[in-house]
């Protein structure tokens, strides 16, 4: 990801409620404050109400496109552990995959009309080189509020990227009211460490 | 220059406010209901929802005529629903300007239908603008203002999903002041549409027709970029975009205004490249006008008609022989289609309205969602306010056969946009259908928004809220039945008793959506079930409730049970429903 000459593409992937749209807001702070040109892609409307939740992110010198060319992606963020296997269409063999372990049925699962499926983690482990998968929700709740997994996943990202800490630092602080500061800076070290 | 990261609604916001304008009016609709709300918040604006589009646009259009310089916003549907004033305001023109945003929805991520709306452009002769990204949302939201004042002219502004809902870098520049040039202009001749004046204007629009065809040609905004010779790409708006990420050094004619056409610079591109691609969403909008010119282009035969393109579409198309990416998962995923939210009052309605085996006919709102399974709350859908009529027009094509069975379903926004017209003629119709409207009292699905009975207005001040027991009776409903939907068993007689009347009635479904913050509902606290007095029955999962979920393998001595049913408590804010509905009392 040294390369700054191309056009980079993070995926962001979940459930509509799970903070998706928000944590690739502050990704996209971080990468503008460290100059790049961004772009990013959300849907809104229906998607809001408990369906699914997907955002590209686009970083480079120039980006023309908010949405990324299928197969492109670098890396995966997904909030809930089935949905990453909704995405990979969207990244790369090569791609690095963070994966939030929470499960959340959909209601198919719900009502016993569907299965969730098995082993997510060791399916994305056998097919992309890197795989990071640890229960952010819980992690969040450690940090004092299960809403943070979204920083907690930024923090996992911010591994991946070769961008100062202190930029996404700085980005936290200003994304959140005075009181949830300290709860967000010690939610993003938490996935940092996760 | 301060560079923001803002989304396409956020920047037409700021681009009409850094133009002076200081008059808006609109209905909410997505992708459209952002650039309203962000523009209600800068100083000195006067911005309204209005009860629908047709309204909205009829207040831009007065205002316009008051000398103001005014836009109307709405989604493509809602420009159907403003059609009437559209067309023949482009004969009028207005004293001051007039901009009609147009947000479209390729893919329909919220809509019905994926209607192109440049064709309304050709259709109504009204100039349309279209920008690419939300920095250009901006800047040209300006240019759309100038050309409506100087051309005298209403101007179409079309975004699609991806423009209004991608966010770039955008840098601001300083806002203009109002310029104040209301006041009453007497010009009866050009604003009467009469025969003999509309004639008359009928005429001065192709002369403005021709003086914007002149025009375009200059526009700085349709752009050449010459590259490799051997192709080049014409494109407008968001397309634009995915085709230089994936054919950087192609040649390009990037259309910033997208009727009328400049004829000649079109000629000019296409003497100066060799094979030339057509690319644009949806309709062949822009490839049949060049075909008409007698230019060889190729556009449809290897672009989809339907959907919005991205990257990838884009270069698959061109490079026929490249196969599309594919996943590694090639096992089928359980879908997870969007829901009605935990503890929805419309979710106790539509579990009632299911047992009494009605034809349901639905309308615009989040109660479409009840059409998926378990719910399966409705058997049509069409447009804003479809329902009540196309229920009364069941009703009495059936006649006895449909007696009792069919009801029409809509919300309280939903209502007030475009159902009382059709209540009144069920009134005077003497209709036998069953309507009932989910008063929830916001407009909900696009994320909360005023509406005439609210009592609140865009701009946070307290309003007149419509009295709808009042009103409904005004049109002549005599049986009219407010019910609570928490209640199941209140509900089921109530359906059951307003089928079984002679005549229309009106069952007023009242309650709160339970987002909603200024209702202030008082949490409960979650819900339990019982594991030991749960027999598996499933008939609590049929609610389709987010929390409630199936736990296979949980058995029980002595029972046939083979799980149970178990309560996210994290999501489930103790409506009460499932409680109400389980046999064995095992919820509490």
């Amino acid at each position: 990801m040294k390369d700054n000459s191309k056009v980079h593409s993070v995926l962001f992937a979940g459930v509509g409620g799970q903070g998706i749209i928000r944590a690739s807001d502050i990704m996209c702070m971080v990468m503008m404050e460290a100059g790049f040109d961004v772009k990013k892609s959300e849907v809104h409307g229906m998607a809001q109400r408990g369906g699914c939740v997907n955002s590209d992110v686009r970083y480079g010198r120039k980006v023309y496109s908010p949405l990324a060319e299928a197969g492109s992606g670098e890396i995966l963020v997904s909030f809930e552990k089935m949905e990453a296997l909704r995405y990979l269409k969207f990244i790369s063999e090569k791609a690095s995959v963070i994966v939030n372990t929470e499960e959340i049925y959909p209601p198919a699962v719900n009502i016993g009309d569907a299965s969730y499926p098995a082993d997510v983690v060791g399916f994305l482990k056998k097919n992309y080189p890197r795989v990071v998968a640890f229960d952010a929700a819980e992690i969040a709740k450690k940090a004092g509020n299960v809403k943070a997994a979204n920083v907690v996943l930024l923090g996992a990202v911010s591994n991946l990227l070769n961008v100062d800490k202190v930029i996404w630092e700085s980005v936290i602080k200003k994304s959140f009211p005075q009181k949830l500061i300290k709860l967000n800076l010690d939610a993003f070290q938490m996935g940092i460490a996760a | 220059m301060k560079k923001v990261f803002m989304s396409g609604n956020e920047a037409i916001a700021r681009g009409v406010y850094e133009a002076g304008v200081r008059f808006a009016a609109a209905y909410p609709g997505t992708p459209s209901t952002e650039i309203m709300e962000e523009f209600a918040k800068y100083d000195g604006v006067y911005a309204e929802w209005a009860p629908n589009e047709k309204v909205a646009v009829e207040v831009a259009i007065g205002a316009a005529l008051g000398g103001a310089k005014a836009l109307a916003v709405m989604k493509h549907v809602g420009v159907n629903v403003a059609a009437d004033p559209i067309f023949t305001v482009s004969y009028t023109g207005i004293e001051g300007a007039l901009v009609i945003i147009s947000a479209d929805d390729p893919s329909m991520h919220s809509s019905q239908n994926e209607q192109d709306n440049r064709n309304y452009a050709k259709f109504a002769k009204i100039p349309m603008i279209e920008p690419a990204d939300p920095q250009e949302a901006k800047d040209f939201i300006k240019l759309a203002f100038e050309i409506s004042e100087q051309f005298d002219t209403p101007v179409f502004f079309r975004t699609t999903t991806r423009v209004a809902h991608s966010k770039s870098v955008v840098t601001l520049k300083d806002p203009q002041g109002p310029q104040e040039k209301t006041g009453l202009v007497h010009h009866a001749e050009k604003y009467v549409m009469v025969p003999i004046n509309a004639r008359i204007r009928r005429v001065e629009v192709e002369k403005r027709q021709e003086a914007l065809k002149k025009f375009v040609e200059n526009f700085p905004e349709n752009k050449m970029e010459i590259n490799n010779p051997e192709v080049g790409i014409i494109t407008a708006g968001m397309p634009y975009n995915y085709a230089k990420e994936v054919f950087p050094d192609f040649s390009y004619l990037k259309l910033g205004m997208v009727y009328p056409l400049p004829v000649k610079l079109i000629h000019e591109f296409a003497s100066k490249v060799k094979k030339i691609y057509v690319i644009e969403e949806l309709d062949p909008y822009l490839e049949e006008q060049i075909k008409a010119m007698g230019i060889e282009v190729t556009g449809k035969d290897i672009f989809p008609y339907t959907n919005e393109f991205d990257p990838g579409i884009v270069k698959k198309a061109i490079n026929a022989d490249r196969h599309g990416a594919v996943s590694p998962y090639q096992e089928s995923l359980a879908q997870r289609p969007p829901n009605l939210c935990p503890g929805c009052p419309h979710r106790g309605l539509f579990y009632a309205l299911k047992k009494s085996k009605a034809y349901v006919h639905g309308d615009i709102g989040c109660y479409t969602l009840s059409y998926l399974k378990p719910l399966e709350g409705l058997h049509s859908c069409i447009c804003m306010g479809a329902s009540i009529g196309m229920a009364h027009g069941m009703s009495k094509a059936l006649k006895e056969k449909g007696k009792g069975k069919v009801v029409g379903v809509i919300g309280d926004s939903t209502f007030l946009h475009s159902g009382i017209t059709s209540l009144l003629n069920m009134a005077y119709n003497n209709s036998d259908a069953l309507i009932i409207i989910l008063d929830n009292s916001t407009t909900a699905m696009t994320g909360m928004q005023e509406h005439p009975g609210t009592g609140y207005t865009l701009m946070g001040k307290e309003a007149k809220k419509v009295n709808l027991n009042v009103l409904i009776s005004a049109l002549g409903i005599e049986n009219i039945r407010v019910i609570n939907p928490y209640n199941i068993k209140e509900t089921q007689i109530a359906i059951k008793d307003e089928l079984a009347n002679s005549g229309p009635s009106v069952i007023i479904s009242q309650s709160p959506c339970v987002l909603f913050k200024r209702a202030n509902l008082k949490p409960v606290g979650a819900l339990k079930i019982d594991p030991d007095k749960c027999e598996g029955c499933k008939t609590c999962l049929t609610l389709n409730c987010p929390p409630i979920a199936w736990k296979a393998g949980v058995t029980k001595e002595g029972s046939k049970r083979k799980g149970i049913a178990v309560i996210d408590e994290t999501l489930c804010n103790g409506c009460g429903l499932c409680a109400q509905i389980c046999k064995f009392g095992a919820i509490s």
